[in-house]
């Protein structure tokens, strides 16, 4: 499965979690990664460009902290612009038909936050709505999250590194068609594959 | 021989001798010194006018403190006041107090012990500097090590010309009255006002009043570069005369030279103190492009006349005692400074770097010894031989550098950890010309917290700028050897601002071909004035006007009632669309002129442009709206 992993981050130098899992993801082979505000400073998005992208890519990974419960702004923009009546959905727009997505997000609060009685009072899956939606729409297959909590501490803790090889791990079984995509969507998150029920993977 | 036919053959010989040395990889400074060895001991060409010569030569010494002043910025200094005190100060002082150990053991009076290791433990500024550029060495940990203390011996000289009159108060009778026959033994010895003959305004003084003229005249130097000095730069810069503003550069060295040696002190410290003092005036970068090329041509004749001073006759009669001594006298600094630097946390081939380059003993010997002579300190029995064994140690350390470059180096690196070199602050950036665009350009950068230097030729806004806090430069930024003294060579960016478009294009043809590794960003004139840039060597090239006019364009768009998103997508799409104009067309576009291709081409794009635009005020389908405007009614689907 040929890959296309998405940065929106607008402060990478100063991102512990995100820019380390973008240069995780720029070094594997048959990843391609795109840094979103990197690529269009001034939110001026290529929208052409864009589209033959997705075209070309099997997966499309959105990598970002979570931001209000949603994405950073230029992931909206791209929404807006790419997913274009005619091309993502409507009548005749089928060119993402069947492609898998899913968010890799960070959050600030702890994992317990992120219950039906944590503070957020839902899952996080269902706060990420807005994007499964989105790829229903667009007929895409939309897994579960991949997500970091309490990213403000995950260094000082020594859980940036495992989350780190976890990220790898996934991207390789992605690539490599290892991953069971029906128990994926089906599961609250990717994050501990086992437990989620997703094919066992093995360090690749 | 008279003087210009013997200037003939030493310049013959350098032209000689230097580009083979520096071919054999020897550095320059041993080639100058091979080729006054040749000229003199060797084939006998010169002889007798050698002192003559070297007075002159000597001026080279004077101006290179002149420059070494010049890059001594007190802010500088004082951060790196650790380095210097502590690794410079040691430096000199065990050194000194060894030196003169030995030479006490010899039996030297102390005084005149405490002299030579003051004057020996200096070591040579000039060929450590010039092998640590040319070798490209300057940024290791031991280049930075060695450039400390080589400026802590600079600095040191001039406690030393304050402290050596008073040496002289039991010293040899005769002597300090300047006319004892110890400052003419040995070439370099009495070239700086004593022994000349002429009494200076320095002997009618008691000891204890030279000590007090020389803090005086030290105070005179600093107040009238601060009051005096600079505003008459000021005034010739506005002449805009290059060639006289060179002219004021050296009367301004000559002149201070002249001062010293009426008084009777040593012009190198005179004009040290001249160059510390404007350092951190706007016209510093102007002054050393300026005084650069004397002061290179110069020491090269200096380092001639030490070579063609060597006494042969000297050295047979007691050839091992003195390479011993000269030997002894290495290993003895090169001890001191391995030390230090295993202190001060240099290891592997820094610490080699740093202990084996700094072993010789300096010009400054030569210099000192003068006026050790002419004070009385030292009579001609110590200096003539010392003078050829500092001679030696020059010679020998090209030979250390090659040591340490073949040998030792290589294995330091392999056997030893060295530690990760400190990263440089952002790298810097050169803006040439602060005119209506390059002050924009420079107050975002420096606001952001980069270094920028600035050079410009008019000195009123410079004069400006530095009021308001920025650091710009007087000079003709096309002026090569100003671009050079600007550190191009070490920067990261360069940003060519001109106004004048022709002297623009000049420029960032020179700046590609000379520093390719340079980034390159041009100000354009216009859109051919891209193209031109592009092929001069810029690496981006952007019309002055261009944004500015997008920018009002969708400000008069805004005001006759277009929503300001909607103007502000317009001129996006403009921009997009004459940036692809640009890059289409710059196949079509030559230097001669324009072609019926180029204006074939012109002509399609704005055809485009203004399909483009009309689509955008009558179609439903907007270029630059797209994604913004809602789906079709009635799709089955949604």
């Amino acid at each position: 499965m040929k890959a296309l992993v998405y940065l929106a981050h607008p402060r990478p130098d100063r991102s512990e979690i995100n820019a380390p899992m973008f240069e995780a993801a720029r070094g594997i082979e048959g990843i391609t990664c795109v840094d979103l505000y990197g690529e269009y400073p001034s939110f001026e998005i290529d929208v052409d460009h864009e589209q033959q992208r997705i075209t070309e890519h099997d997966a499309i990974v959105f990598l970002h902290p979570l931001y209000w419960y949603s994405a950073p702004a230029m992931l909206k923009e791209w929404q807006d612009l790419v997913l274009e009546h005619g091309f993502a959905y409507g009548h005749a727009g089928h060119a993402l038909d069947g492609k898998v997505t899913f968010n890799a997000v960070t959050c600030g609060a702890a994992a317990e936050a992120y219950t039906p009685e944590g503070a957020n009072g839902a899952h996080l899956r269902d706060l990420l709505m807005p994007f499964e939606k989105t790829a229903d729409l667009c007929r895409m297959r939309y897994l579960a999250p991949f997500a970091l909590f309490g990213a403000g501490r995950a260094v000082e803790e020594g859980r940036d590194q495992p989350h780190l090889a976890e990220w790898r791990t996934l991207l390789k079984a992605l690539r490599d068609d290892r991953l069971d995509i029906a128990a994926a969507r089906a599961a609250l998150s990717l994050n501990g594959f086992k437990a989620a029920g997703v094919a066992k993977l093995e360090a690749v | 021989m008279d003087l210009l036919a013997a200037g003939f053959v030493y310049l013959v010989a350098a032209v000689i001798a230097v580009p083979l040395a520096k071919r054999l990889g020897l550095g320059s400074v041993l080639g100058y010194l091979i080729a006054g060895v040749v000229i003199g001991p060797v084939l006998g060409v010169v002889g007798g006018e050698t002192v003559d010569i070297q007075h002159f030569a000597e001026f080279g010494v004077v101006m290179m403190l002149f420059l070494v002043g010049l890059e001594l910025q007190p802010a500088m200094l004082w951060r790196m006041r650790a380095q210097l005190l502590g690794l410079g100060g040691m430096q000199v002082l065990g050194s000194a107090v060894l030196i003169a150990a030995a030479a006490l053991v010899f039996g030297v009076a102390w005084q005149a012990s405490l002299a030579l290791g003051m004057i020996l433990a200096l070591s040579s500024t000039a060929i450590v500097l010039q092998t640590l550029g040319e070798k490209g060495l300057m940024p290791t940990a031991g280049g930075k090590g060695s450039f400390s203390v080589l400026l802590t011996q600079d600095i040191a000289v001039i406690p030393m010309l304050a402290l050596m009159p008073l040496l002289a108060v039991n010293a040899v009778a005769g002597g300090h009255d300047g006319h004892g026959d110890s400052g003419h033994g040995a070439p370099a010895a009495d070239a700086h006002g004593h022994g000349h003959g002429a009494p200076t305004l320095f002997d009618t003084l008691p000891d204890w009043a030279q000590a007090v003229a020389v803090l005086l005249i030290i105070g005179g130097i600093i107040v009238a570069g601060r009051t005096v000095i600079r505003p008459v730069f000021r005034f010739i810069a506005e002449a805009r005369l290059r060639e006289i503003f060179t002219a004021a550069a050296l009367m301004l060295v000559i002149g201070i030279a002249l001062l010293m040696n009426y008084v009777g002190l040593s012009p190198a410290l005179g004009t040290f103190l001249a160059g510390v003092v404007l350092s951190d005036s706007e016209y510093r970068h102007e002054l050393e492009s300026d005084i650069e090329p004397f002061k290179g041509l110069l020491l090269g004749l200096f380092f001639i006349t030490v070579g063609a001073g060597i006494d042969f006759q000297l050295l047979l009669s007691n050839p091992v005692g003195l390479v011993g001594l000269a030997l002894g006298l290495m290993a003895l600094k090169a001890g001191v400074l391995y030390v230090l630097g295993t202190g001060f946390g240099l290891r592997g081939a820094d610490r080699w770097l740093f202990s084996l380059g700094l072993a010789q003993a300096g010009e400054f010997a030569f210099v000192l010894f003068g006026f050790a002579a002419g004070a009385g300190i030292l009579g001609a029995e110590v200096i003539k031989p010392m003078t050829l064994v500092v001679a030696l140690t020059m010679l020998l350390t090209p030979l250390l550098f090659i040591l340490y470059e073949k040998v030792l180096a290589p294995r330091a690196v392999r056997t030893e950890d060295r530690a990760a070199d400190e990263i440089d602050e952002a790298g810097s950036i050169v803006v040439a010309g602060i005119g209506r665009v390059g002050q924009i350009i420079t107050r975002m950068l420096v606001t952001n917290g980069h270094k920028v230097t600035v050079l410009d030729h008019d000195p009123e806004t410079i004069e400006n700028l530095s009021r308001i806090g920025f650091r710009a430069y007087y000079g003709d930024a096309t002026r090569p050897d100003l671009l050079h003294s600007a550190g191009l060579e070490d920067a990261k960016l360069f940003i060519a601002a001109l106004d004048d478009r022709e002297k623009q294009t000049e420029l960032v043809h020179h700046v590609a071909k000379t520093y390719p590794q340079v980034t390159i960003h041009a100000r354009a004139h216009d859109r051919h004035h891209v193209y031109e840039l592009e092929r001069a060597g810029a690496h981006l090239a952007q019309r002055e006007t261009f944004e500015g006019a997008l920018a009002m364009g969708r400000d008069a768009m805004t005001a006759i009632g277009y929503h300001p998103f909607r103007a502000e997508a317009a001129s996006r799409t403009f921009r997009n669309h004459d940036r692809e104009a640009l890059d289409g067309l710059r196949e079509s576009w030559n230097e001669g002129g324009v072609s019926k291709s180029y204006i074939d081409a012109m002509r399609a794009h704005s055809q485009t442009l203004f399909e483009l635009m009309k689509a955008d005020r009558h179609d439903t389908h907007d270029r630059s709206e797209r994604g913004w405007t809602p789906p079709p009614k009635g799709d089955a689907s949604l």
